[in-house]
């Protein structure tokens, strides 16, 4: 899971350990905690298979889960060809980009060649689903939403919405929860799937 | 209640490597926790702090490492099991109580977790700390995983109890912020009153009883060896004429290698979690059951050298190759792949790893714009540099920047652009001595108040008695903020019920001879540049200080963002004044029409009032 420091993503990484946990696996997630959390890049892991290496080395994860546009494209480094993502279309300059130093490329340009790269691609404004929530910052919820309706996972959406329940802060577990419908029903959406992964 | 404290035994539940260790240590009963934070121990201190408001330990945030070990080193003298954390570069300076304390020993269990940072994710260097453990003499575990360093850090107050000697607990940052199951273990229940015994002649070190101490300590590493040898964090796996040996997480990336290369039985794997002293008996057993050897750790070829030193000792001259032979690097840490193609290699079997896609930048024909981290929308630390370059700007002086650690070292770039000179923690003050002496340029030094306590007041004391010329910049947001918002000495914003009696800064800076002082509030900006302005022409010792809170301290303290908004009424965006010398994320130009507007970004502006102070385009509005 990628993104950019406040976003979530180490709730969203959490949230899918436990419910992991919850359902007998051994999970091991890695974490970016200091430094990059000012408003830099912060990547998080999820390994489920009783493997004991907590990381995942570039060009080895099965899914991806971007929570912006140009850090879904980053992440290429870490996908292979059969790869799934899961990305937020939505954008969040970085600095040199507001203050007019480069341009901030084409979303649908990146989108492009993300889809022609991996097995799967499933792109979203998952920041408009969790305004319309009632929680901006509910980005995390939505993408783990359409995780779950994927069906990718061993991780049934009832154990995820189960740890939300408990492991959220209370004032938004239900916005939180809407979020993650919302999520879910986006990825039904057949025009939201950039590339259909093979059967 | 803390998240440590509930659940049975033989639970399972996902720790943090961190909070294992707190875990680790609350089962072993720990009565007293000292550290100073710093990426990536932080969090051990900051559960352990929590837990210390049941009244179940005592716990303190320390003023620098050094104070923390000499702190637990007093409660394990008076029969406490004490535990001190910190980062690797802590250990230096925590150091020269470490190397004597191993000749003093302890009584209660004194256990130092030393969290080292390999690929520099938030440090300012890599250094190895193994090399610590062999140099001060003491025993050292290196957990691989959470469940181990949990495991490991019960084990090691048993094992520093036993042989009377600090234990270092080894991690790296793949084991600090890796969450991993944990089954728990028994709490143990809060200690009794601790009690000091005096025996001067072992206890103080004076030339005649050291000599005696540094006998014994060579004495008790011979039995600390010799538990090494029985360790079940030492075990042989599999047989095969290929040793393979690993310590940490990296001998996660071995198993997980070798069960992907399916090469699990064909290779005899020497997994080491005690590995100080190392158990050569074992290790000679390794050595001569096997043709070759591939030696596979992070950073410095430590267990690589003791290995060769052994088989020399033993007459052995079977290959050993690690990063002598250039396999590993002795940068960075490793990942799974790396370990995997280096065993693939060396057993010429197939690597078998899926085709690496080409560059995202290739692919879109155009470079990624980076994502450097920056100063947080209404950092007063952004405040403070902005009028010292305007100071500067008007007054015609070229400034030289020595800086020191913390939030504020993020204004290393540009626009702000505003440190020249950092080394470690407290090496603003110093090395801005030993600059503006040799150069006799206008030296401005910038420090926050946590590192000013942790090590800035020897230095600025120096300045003065050395009668040295430098305006020192005191940037006091009130916490430790690039950690996490620690508390420290001059703390004024405090978690909730913080028991620490806070320590005026201002009276300290006096107090050590500063005679030449100005305070301001860095969002004022009018005052803050009269206020520089003079400081900067004036000679020899003079201290500024910024006061103003951490402001994402302050909301997250509150519950609630801050409500005052503003915007930018009219046109504007042809000057850059702001973008080229402010630097604040919440400002944003956007492109069109033959011209530039520039914006703010409502979600974005912390309502710090800063800007509205410089450009009459910028105007307050009501927050929705
Ligand atoms: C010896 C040592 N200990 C700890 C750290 C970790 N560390 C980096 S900055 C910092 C303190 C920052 O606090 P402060 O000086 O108040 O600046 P702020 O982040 O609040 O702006 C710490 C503890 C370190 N780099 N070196
Ligand atoms: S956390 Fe506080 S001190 Fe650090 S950059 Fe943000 S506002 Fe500034």
């Amino acid at each position: 899971m990628t993104g950019v420091g406040g976003q979530g993503t180490l709730l969203a990484s959490r949230v899918l350990g436990e419910a992991a946990l919850a359902a007998g696996f051994t999970p091991l997630l890695s974490e970016t905690h200091g430094m990059a959390q000012r408003g830099g890049v912060v990547t998080s892991t999820v390994i489920l298979g009783d493997l004991k290496s907590p990381i995942i080395s570039p060009g080895e994860a099965d899914l991806v889960l971007a929570f912006e546009a140009l850090e879904a494209l980053r992440a290429l480094e870490y996908c292979h060809a059969r790869t799934l993502m899961l990305a937020n279309t939505a954008v969040i300059p970085p600095y040199p980009v507001a203050v007019g130093q480069v341009s901030y490329p084409e979303v649908s340009a990146m989108l492009a060649v993300v889809a022609r790269q991996v097995g799967g691609l499933l792109a979203f404004d998952a920041g408009a689903l969790a305004r319309e929530a009632g929680s901006p910052l509910a980005v995390n919820m939505v993408l783990l939403g359409a995780l779950a309706a994927t069906d990718t996972l061993p991780v049934s959406a009832a154990d995820l919405q189960q740890v939300i329940r408990d492991k959220t802060n209370p004032r938004f577990v239900n916005a939180n929860l809407s979020a993650f419908e919302m999520g879910a029903a986006a990825a039904r959406e057949p025009a939201h799937w950039l590339r259909r992964p093979a059967a | 209640m803390s998240e440590l404290l509930t659940g049975q035994p033989g639970e399972r539940r996902l720790f943090l490597g961190n909070e294992a260790i707190a875990r680790g240590a609350l089962e072993a009963g720990v009565a007293l926790a000292a550290c100073y934070p710093g990426t990536p121990s932080s969090e051990i201190g900051d559960r352990l702090y929590e837990v210390s408001r049941t009244g179940r330990l005592v716990f303190e945030y320390s003023t620098n490492e050094k104070v923390a070990l000499e702190v637990a080193a007093g409660a394990s003298a008076a029969g406490w099991r004490a535990l001190a954390s910190m980062k690797h570069v802590g250990v230096n300076v925590a150091a020269d109580a470490l190397m004597t304390l191993a000749y003093v020993g302890v009584k209660g269990g004194l256990v130092l977790v030393s969290a080292d940072d390999p690929s520099l994710f938030s440090s300012q260097n890599e250094q190895d700390n193994r090399l610590y453990a062999r140099f001060a003499g003491i025993p050292m575990l290196e957990p691989e995983s959470p469940q181990e360093a949990k495991d490991m850090t019960l084990a090691a107050f048993v094992l520093s109890e036993e042989l009377g000697l600090p234990v270092m607990l080894r991690t790296t940052t793949r084991v600090n912020h890796t969450r991993g199951v944990v089954t728990l273990g028994e709490l143990a229940s809060p200690p009794p009153p601790g009690r000091f015994l005096k025996d001067p002649f072992s206890l103080v070190m004076v030339p005649a009883v050291a000599r005696q101490a540094h006998a014994r300590l060579l004495v008790k590493l011979e039995q600390a060896r010799a538990r090494a040898e029985a360790s079940p964090f030492n075990r042989l796996e599999g047989t095969g004429p290929l040793g393979v040996v690993a310590s940490g997480v990296a001998a996660a990336y071995v198993a997980d290698a070798l069960l992907e290369l399916g090469l699990k039985d064909k290779v005899t794997f020497l997994r080491l979690g005690f590995t100080h002293p190392l158990p050569e008996e074992l290790i000679a057993r390794f050595l001569s059951r096997v043709e070759r050897v591939l030696v596979v750790e992070e950073l410095e070829p430590y267990l690589e050298d003791s290995l060769k030193a052994i088989a020399q000792c033993r007459g052995l001259t079977l290959p050993i190759r690690g990063k002598g032979a250039g396999l590993f690097s002795r940068l960075y840490e490793f990942h799974p792949a790396l370990v995997r193609r280096v065993l693939a290699d060396v057993c010429q079997v197939d690597y078998g790893a899926p085709a690496p896609l080409p560059p995202a930048a290739e692919l879109l024909g155009r470079p990624l714009p980076e994502r450097p981290p920056i100063l947080c929308p209404g950092c007063p630390h952004r405040a403070m540099y902005y009028a010292v370059k305007i100071a500067l700007r008007d007054l015609g002086v070229e400034g030289i920047f020595p800086t020191d650690i913390g939030c504020y070292t993020l204004g290393l770039l540009p626009p702000l652009a505003m440190a020249d000179y950092l080394i470690c923690m407290g090496s603003s003050i110093t090395t801005a001595c030993g600059l503006s002496r040799a150069s006799g340029q206008k030296v401005v030094a910038f420090i926050g108040d946590s590192t000013f306590f942790h090590g800035g007041l020897p230095g600025l004391a120096n300045a003065v008695h050395n009668r040295h010329d430098l305006l020192l910049v005191i940037l006091d947001n009130g916490t430790t903020a690039m950690t996490g918002h620690q508390p420290h000495p001059g703390v004024t914003l405090t978690p909730p019920d913080y028991p620490g009696q806070p320590v005026d800064l201002a009276a300290v800076v006096r107090a050590l001879g500063v005679e030449q002082f100005w305070r301001v509030n860095p969002l004022k900006y009018k005052d803050t540049l009269a206020a520089t302005k003079e400081a900067v022409q004036k000679d020899g010792v003079r201290v500024l200080l910024a006061q103003a809170p951490c402001p994402l301290y302050v909301a997250r303290l509150k519950g609630k963002r801050p409500t005052a908004r503003f915007q930018i009424t009219g046109e504007c965006g042809e000057c850059r004044h702001c973008l080229d010398y402010l630097g604040c994320p919440a400002m944003h130009v956007r492109e069109g029409e033959g011209r530039r507007q520039l914006l703010i970004d409502p979600e974005l502006c912390a309502g710090c009032a800063f800007c509205v102070q410089l450009c009459d385009h910028i105007r307050p509005v009501k927050a929705k």
